[in-house]
């Protein structure tokens, strides 16, 4: 079976600035791959890359089978991508941006298929609405629906639901995991815990690099992070206090709540051990996803400093 | 989230009571909040450097054309001269338009209408003629005449040059009228100068002003519509969309550019339309010239407007750009000022300028009704305008965001 993506070794500097280090990826066909990192940390430029809207300093790979950088026209068709920031034109009506993608696209039986995908949205009775009058969300479902309207294989989506209220995001996610059981190959990029976990996998990069890899379990099991829960009145206000301490790698309010997690068990039992006093109580927890992503950003080397 | 994290000195501790409650005074006019403003204004000026770059060589531009290239009295204005005699008259005459500095002779026809070609082609400014019996007139006191045909579709070129004709009867002869034919002198003037102004004989200057404003409206409006094309893409975020699809580089220019074909067609036919019914400007023919010259012009506005779009970082620049473009159109192409009154560097400037050579194929075709064959060299530099501008546009137009 082909991969759907397999790239090794990409590179890519903007001035003086490495903004993609020797990034390899590989992604079978019909999994959602979740891409997260901090922000700066080249993702956007690696989907650009995949898609061929920015070659490559070197390396080298495929997109569903066809090379990234002597192929890019033909991975252009059979791929749809979805920019961070809204990208439809905003003074033309939701049917007129459908069009212009399935023409753009050469597509045939262009009404019946916007016909389709205005209904498949719901927004068949807004149809002659000017996109730029859609709300975050529905502008973001219209957006995906313009990207998959040429039934692309790959699809590439650049934090789609960043400032999209949690009802709208949940009906998006819906669509993605409907499009992933038809076949298509979803790469996206989240700064989202609950959407990472909603990835089939997730792949972490951090200033470039490619950090960690897998799905969402064995992400946090290979972190080897240990975090304790502290309740009680108050606790949330010791996370200055304790973050200072050794073995303490992170300390973060949750509420009325502070994870405390370090990699080293004993440092990190030493670190609280002074408050474990009433009217706080400990107990440990598993790691969140975020817990093992905030680690893995203070350890990975930022070069943007 | 708040997040504290351990040895990160980036992070500011919060507040404590010293800070929050630090002096500030709430109401009416404060200099700090002024100067918040101004100080932001500035640096936001100043960063964008080529609105900098064009407030500062604005004025430096402008002074420059309205101060050297731009004269209201042209002189050494081409001249052909057509001798049906050599003879001393001739000569002394000749010598005299020579002294007069508005007359450059540039060309000895052979014939009337080796003459009237180069009129016509625009080649030369005035036409003279020395008839064949000037001498002999002369002597007998017998009307004597030379002809002086202007091209007068800009009457504010010929003007003072055909003013200063008026004293030729009276001077260019005074060293030859010895001896027995010196009471000519006296007398009344010795020969008279017949002026002939063509293709505008009552001098209106609105003929010349409304053809040409056909170029400059033309170039105005496609140039900036254009220029926002691509420009309101990149600005909008749609360009990396677009970019992501299929479509090739051509295939965008082709298909942003139609539309404004129409445009441009549209201004054309109305702009003739009202210099017909209202100005009653003369059509005297050269249609297919005129028709061919249209389409070169509005192509070529359309490619540079494109070509600016992939320059300009933001539309506003683009404005600027085209800004840059259009004003040493209107002064330096003839649309305002007389060409051949400005210096050898501004003409060399203006024969770069498309708007210059769409000019003459206007005014060339309505006025003078200039066939293919008259015309065809400002033809030529229109097509090459295209050419060179949908190049660079196609080079520069990039496929990705590299």
């Amino acid at each position: 079976m082909t991969l759907a993506i397999d790239v090794h070794g990409l590179n890519k500097s903007f001035g003086d600035k490495h903004v993609v280090q020797d990034f390899s990826i590989q992604v079978e066909p019909g999994r959602i791959c979740g891409f997260l990192g901090p922000n700066g940390s080249g993702k956007t430029t690696t989907l650009r890359m995949l898609c061929g809207l920015l070659t490559p300093d070197s390396g080298e790979g495929t997109c569903l089978g066809l090379d990234i950088i002597g192929e890019a026209g033909a991975i252009k068709r059979q791929t749809g991508y979805m920019t961070q920031k809204f990208s439809l034109y905003e003074d033309l009506t939701l049917e007129e941006n459908l069009m212009f993608s399935a023409r753009v696209h050469d597509l045939d039986r262009r009404k019946d298929r916007v016909a389709h995908a205005l209904e498949r949205l719901g927004l068949i009775e807004r149809r002659s609405q000017l996109a730029g009058t859609l709300s975050g969300g529905w502008k973001q479902r219209l957006a995906l629906a313009t990207a998959t309207l040429h039934e692309p294989k790959l699809l590439l989506l650049d934090e789609p639901t960043a400032g999209v209220d949690p009802k709208a995001r949940r009906t998006f996610w819906d669509e993605i995991h409907a499009l992933s059981a038809e076949g298509l190959t979803v790469l996206v990029s989240t700064h989202y815990m609950d959407e990472a976990e909603r990835c089939h996998e997730i792949a972490y990069i951090a200033y470039g690099r490619l950090i960690a890899r897998g799905t969402a379990e064995q992400v946090i099991g290979r972190s080897n992070l240990v975090t304790f829960n502290g309740e009680g009145q108050g606790i949330d206000r010791l996370s200055a206090e304790l973050a200072k301490r050794p073995g303490v790698e992170m300390a973060a309010p949750f509420g009325a709540s502070l994870h405390v997690s370090g990699a080293d068990r004993t440092a990190l039992e030493a670190a609280i051990a002074p408050y474990r006093r009433a009217p706080y109580r400990w107990t440990e927890v598993e790691p969140t996803l975020e817990d093992v992503f905030i680690q893995l950003m203070e350890g990975s080397e930022d070069n943007f400093r | 989230m708040t997040l504290l994290r351990r040895g990160s000195e980036g992070q500011a501790p919060p507040p404590g009571p010293a800070l929050r409650s630090g002096a500030r005074r709430e109401a009416g006019f404060s200099l700090t909040r002024v100067w918040a403003v101004l100080i932001k204004e500035f640096k936001q000026l100043t960063r964008d450097r080529l609105t900098y770059a064009m407030i500062l060589a604005l004025p430096v531009i402008q002074l420059l054309l309205f101060g050297y290239a731009i004269n209201s009295e042209p002189r050494h204005l081409p001249t052909a001269v057509l001798v049906q005699e050599d003879s001393v008259f001739a000569r002394s005459i000749l010598s005299s338009l020579r002294n007069s500095a508005y007359f450059d002779l540039v060309a000895q026809a052979r014939s009337p209408a080796e003459l009237d070609a180069l009129i016509r082609r625009g080649e030369v400014q005035f036409a003279i003629t020395i008839p064949g019996d000037f001498t002999r007139r002369v002597a007998r006191g017998d009307k004597a005449q030379i002809l002086v045909e202007a091209d007068a579709t800009d009457p504010s070129a010929t003007g003072p040059a055909v003013a200063a004709l008026a004293a030729l009867p009276t001077q260019a002869l005074v060293g030859d009228l010895k001896g027995a034919l010196a009471p000519r002198v006296q007398a009344r003037p010795a020969f008279e100068v017949v002026v002939h102004r063509r293709y505008n004989p009552e001098a209106v200057t609105a003929y010349n002003i409304v053809p040409g404003l056909l170029g400059v409206i033309l170039s105005m409006t496609l140039v900036m519509m254009t220029s926002l094309s691509v420009t309101r893409e990149t600005e909008r975020g749609t360009m990396e969309s677009l970019l992501a699809t299929p479509v090739e580089p051509i295939e965008v220019m082709i298909g942003k550019l139609a539309p404004y074909v129409l445009v441009g067609v549209a201004q054309t036919v109305i702009i003739l339309a009202i210099a017909k019914l209202l100005f009653q400007v003369p059509m005297l023919g050269g249609w297919l010239g005129l028709a061919l010259g249209i389409s070169l012009f509005i192509v070529g506005s359309l490619a540079l407007g494109f070509l600016i779009s992939t320059a300009a970082q933001s539309q506003l620049q683009a404005m600027q750009m085209s800004f840059f473009y259009i004003l040493p159109s209107i002064l330096l192409s003839g649309f305002m000022f007389p060409f051949r009154g400005m210096p050898g560097w501004a003409q060399a400037l203006g024969e770069v300028i498309p708007v210059t050579h769409f000019l003459r194929v206007v005014r060339g075709a309505l006025l003078k009704g200039q066939g293919l064959e008259d015309m065809w060299r400002e033809l030529a530099a229109l097509l090459a305008f295209v050419c060179v501008v949908t190049a660079l546009a196609m080079a520069r137009y990039r496929r990705t965001l590299d």
